[in-house]
């Protein structure tokens, strides 16, 4: 057997590097990632199409409520595409337990909470170095279709107060959004069960809010995860709803408490 | 160097293994034997740390195996279960393990071509054959240049070359000073490799010897006895812990006495022998004989062992 000339110690920095390995290595990676960027530039892109053509039919309180949310349609492809995101997230690790993987990367690094480290890690790079151009050109070319309109409509240009921020902000939005999500796939340990509680989380308990009594729905629903996690990337927020600042910081706090409980069972769980 | 002492493991109220006490020795392959579901694949999960033992402990060159800081050149192991992601590729699967330790491309090619997997290393590993997915494992399992090396089941799935390449290996791994650990529910795959035995039934330890005392210890020496006077040679020769069964008229087969004293009777009584041979029981038979009350899923069956043994 040919000898191996050096056998490092495992690291941090060695763990990220097998996992960046492992994530440019499979297909699902490279599908949920280019689905993200295509809906999160598309859907601006096709909107400001419609406005635009549509415009001059519009009543005048149409036109003043797309006003008030102009820069909404620069980043309405985060609402889709944060599911793409979301998905590829919780894969990440389902994948290996459904696969056997895992016991694999287990045996490799015994000590464990390292593969977790790295995966999120990873994850959050890759997810946000790809988002935030992203992002900007959906902007970008939303506020351009917009702008080629006669007269230029619902334009926000970066100096504007919060543009910049809300804009990175919902690059930001899809990372941490994704953390939570890959959380809840270290958690359940299954790619079904992961995706169906990111969904219940973030797409069916909001809107299901309404059928309680108002001020409870008041009372609770800014604290909801995804209505927190959102603040990041409105422009203006209201009663009922946190500032970025805050909002974020909520939204970090359950994140921190999600990959707690991850990180502790997956410290004690068999594999 | 592998040391387990009163290593016990449950399942809800399943006891998978129970109170094992053995350890692996350096330089020789030694066979880890027992019935399918015996504990075996538990047993080797539990060194590994992938599962925590409820009771005792086992440790590999000293320490558990989750504090060695570079665990894959302290153990390289290939598990019975799949441990492959199916849409990774066989040379970007090696290379991601490599890494966690620091190694690089240069290993993982000479471990492919090692397990002769070259032509397919950059296919999804989710379309290899259970032979493939065999030889994938075992070079995972020889990456970090391992001290001790645990394969669970290696010749499953493989063809009569594959297979004899693995019984090669694993005793050049073993002449090399390796500690070789493999389990196999089949005796004779352990009789052509292994030089030690460690036999587990129901979690349970029951043999930890070499493969020649447990040959000769485990069965009854039986000499079968062809004779014209057979039926006056039984009555010469019994005696109360002396065996003697008679398959056919004029054959007997005794247990309890060796061939030289069933000829020294024969001659001091003038009775013709036209047959006199020892019949050394087969491993497989041994193992048989050892492990029947403690094999987990016993098939019903109107057949005498014996010919269920054959």
């Amino acid at each position: 057997m040919p000898r191996l000339d050096h056998a490092g110690r495992v690291t941090q920095l060695r763990v990220a590097i097998s996992e960046w390995t492992k994530l440019r290595s499979v297909r699902s990676t490279r599908w949920s990632l280019f689905t993200a960027v295509l809906l999160t530039i598309g859907v601006p892109c096709l909107i400001a199409l419609v406005t635009k053509t549509h415009w001059n039919t519009m009543s005048p309180g149409d036109q003043l409520d797309r006003y008030h949310n102009r820069l909404a349609l620069a980043t309405a492809g985060v609402n889709i595409s944060v599911l793409a995101v979301a998905v590829l997230a919780v894969l990440t690790i389902t994948a290996e337990y459904s696969t056997g993987m895992i016991r694999a990367s287990f045996t490799a690094v015994p000590k464990r909470l390292p593969v977790l480290w790295a995966k999120l890690g990873v994850f959050s790079l890759v997810t946000f170095a790809l988002m935030l151009p992203s992002v900007f050109i959906a902007y970008w070319a939303n506020q351009a279709i917009l702008h080629s309109h006669n007269p230029p409509i619902l334009q926000a240009p970066l100096s504007d107060p919060g543009v910049f921020r809300t804009v990175i902000g919902s690059a930001i939005y899809l990372t941490v959004v994704g953390i939570f999500a890959m959380s809840l796939g270290a958690i359940l340990r299954n790619t079904a069960g992961g995706i169906s509680a990111f969904v219940a989380i973030f797409f069916v308990i909001p809107p299901l809010m309404n059928i309680l009594p108002s001020s409870w729905n008041n009372a609770i629903s800014p604290y909801l995860p995804d209505a927190t996690a959102r603040s990041i990337f409105q422009l203006t927020h209201d009663s009922g709803s946190f500032a970025p600042a805050p909002g974020i910081a909520i939204f970090l706090g359950y994140c921190i408490l999600a990959i707690a409980a991850a990180a502790v069972l997956l410290r004690r769980r068999d594999t | 160097m592998i040391e387990a002492s009163g290593l016990t493991k449950n399942y809800g109220d399943k006891r998978a293994v129970d109170g094992l006490t053995f350890s692996v020795q350096p330089g020789v392959v030694t066979g880890f034997l027992g019935p399918n579901g015996s504990g075996k694949s538990t047993t080797m999960r539990l060194i590994l740390g992938l599962d925590a033992p409820t009771q005792g402990d086992v440790k590999v060159n000293g320490k558990h195996y989750r504090d060695h800081i570079a665990p894959l050149h302290e153990v390289g192991a290939l598990l019975e279960a799949r441990s492959v992601h199916t849409g990774r590729s066989a040379y970007n699967h090696l290379l991601a393990l490599a890494q966690t330790h620091g190694v690089g491309k240069k290993r993982v090619e000479e471990l492919i071509d090692l397990v002769g997997l070259h032509d397919v290393a950059r296919k999804r590993a989710g379309q290899f054959s259970l032979g493939m997915g065999q030889r994938l494992g075992i070079a995972t399992a020889l990456l970090g240049d391992p001290s001790t090396v645990m394969l669970d089941e290696p010749v499953n799935g493989l063809d009569p070359e594959g297979i004899h390449w693995i019984r090669n290996l694993l005793k050049q791994l073993a002449a090399e000073g390796r500690t070789v650990f493999v389990s196999s529910h089949l005796m004779s795959e352990m009789a052509l490799t292994a030089e030690h035995l460690i036999v587990i039934g129901r979690g349970k330890l029951i043999a930890d010897t070499s493969v020649d005392a447990f040959v000769r210890g485990a069965s009854k020496q039986i000499v079968r006895v062809r004779s014209p006077q057979a039926d006056r040679l039984r009555d010469m020769i019994l005696a109360a812990d002396i065996e003697i069964t008679s398959v056919e008229p004029g054959v007997l087969e005794v247990a309890g006495l060796t061939a030289e004293q069933i000829g020294e009777a024969a001659a001091e009584h003038g009775i013709t022998l036209h047959e006199l041979t020892p019949v050394q029981a087969s491993l497989e038979e041994a193992f048989m004989e050892l492990t029947r009350d403690d094999v987990e899923f016993q098939a019903v069956t109107a057949a005498p062992p014996e010919e269920v043994a054959a």
